[in-house]
């Protein structure tokens, strides 16, 4: 499966720049691992050294945070987006 | 209906109205529970009241003591409007992108405004805040993020409010921010009806993401984190400014002035609507649309008008 991995400005300079990168995979979870492999420098930043997500990032799939979804193991379709952006706080009025 | 001795006592029992029609599965309703008729004119009259109460009973509000708090916005009214009728000082950390609406209406009663960075959106003025507390050991911060008196005020009324009304009730929609809602709203309707589900919309992070220099400035409410978030919530979904504004118009459509945020619970419960087969779906509305004249968000050309809401906090 081939989808589209959105990069947070922070992180882009791990990635050689790129605000997105194209990566395979069938899960969520193995795409960040394609993406650590893709851009070694990335590693530790995304995913812990235990393999599970960092806590103050959130990953997006499309629209929904996969945390509520099936975590890690989501599924990913083609053409499927996955966005990675650091935990802020919501507008909070 | 029995006359209130303050302002103050007219918090809450808030009114919900259906508005099935714009819902796209004939099977699933759509309620919305109207927070904007509160004095202050929005959900965030309960939290003010809850935090100030809760200090003076633990003792640490005396009279004429001054507040700090960071929001960017509604909270800031309405801690002014409590503080005002109780006899306290506020001043408010409030980012430099909000509506002009919202800086006028903390002048009625009396707020004092300290600017934060508009790029560093609510993130920066809870930075600023604590800095400011911390110097100024003399003032009161209620800090709305961490205080367990922000969701108890939804624990103990918004919940008991929407159970009592809509006991029929299978998702509660609403938005993220201080998570102070979504927790106690969650928490109470789950402890009468595990089944029921609490969905959590949120704003894209946008432009105030490009100001974290690393990932350990990122941010979680620590209310969220030691109430159990993260368990309580069955989803977490992101609406954009385009689709807040357009189910901001829909609602117009059927008579109902809400705040752009409502749009965008509303699009929340659109999409929860078209993944189930049937149900009821109670989203909670924070705020009426008078703040959010000065934006155009009802009449100004809908492209124009994604453009500015991205600039400004509506949420």
């Amino acid at each position: 499966m081939t989808v589209e991995v959105r990069l947070p400005t922070l992180l882009r300079p791990s990635a050689g720049g790129a605000a997105s990168v194209t990566l395979d995979g069938a899960t969520v979870g193995e795409v960040l691992q394609d993406l650590e492999r893709a851009h070694p420098a990335l590693a530790g930043q995304v995913l812990t050294a235990d393999g599970s997500l960092h806590r103050f990032v959130n990953v997006y799939l499309n629209d929904d945070d996969v945390r509520y979804l099936d975590k890690l193991d989501t599924k990913v379709g083609e053409g499927d987006v996955v966005s990675i952006l650091p935990a802020v706080a919501g507008g909070a009025s | 209906m029995a006359v209130a001795r303050n302002v103050l006592e007219l918090i809450g029992n808030t009114p919900v109205v259906d508005v099935s029609a714009l819902s796209p599965n004939p099977d699933v309703r759509i309620l919305v529970k109207l927070e904007g008729v509160n004095p202050g004119g929005s959900v965030k009259d309960r939290v003010a009241r809850s935090l100030v109460e809760d200090a003076e009973r633990a003792g640490v509000l005396r009279p004429g003591a001054t507040l700090i708090e960071p929001s960017s916005g509604n909270t800031g009214i309405g801690l002014a409007l409590v503080a005002r009728v109780k006899g306290y000082h506020l001043k408010v950390v409030l980012p430099a992108n909000v509506s002009v609406e919202r800086r006028q209406l903390l002048a009625v009663w009396g707020a004092e405004v300290v600017e934060s960075p508009g790029s560093e959106g609510s993130n920066g003025a809870v930075r600023m805040a604590q800095r400011l507390a911390s110097e100024h050991p003399e003032w009161v911060f209620l800090y709305q993020y961490g205080n367990p008196a922000n969701p108890r005020a939804h624990y103990e009324g918004t919940g008991p409010e929407i159970y009592r009304d809509v006991p029929e009730i299978t998702h509660f929609v609403a938005g993220l921010g201080t998570s102070g809602t979504l927790l106690g709203v969650g928490r109470y309707l789950k402890e009468r009806d595990p089944d029921i589900e609490v969905w959590a919309v949120e704003p894209p992070s946008g432009e105030m993401v490009d100001g974290l220099r690393n990932l350990d400035d990122g941010y979680i409410p620590p209310i969220f984190g030691e109430l159990g978030g993260e368990k309580l919530l069955d989803r977490k979904t992101v609406v954009g400014p385009r689709d807040s504004i357009e189910w901001t118009r829909r609602l117009a459509d059927v008579g109902v002035f809400a705040g752009i945020s409502t749009g965008a619970a509303l699009a929340g419960a659109v999409r929860c609507a078209r993944q189930i087969e049937a149900g009821v779906v109670v989203i909670l509305s924070p705020d009426g649309g008078w703040k959010y004249l000065s934006t155009g968000a009802w009449t100004g050309d809908i492209d124009e008008v994604t453009e500015r809401a991205k600039k400004v906090i509506y949420f």
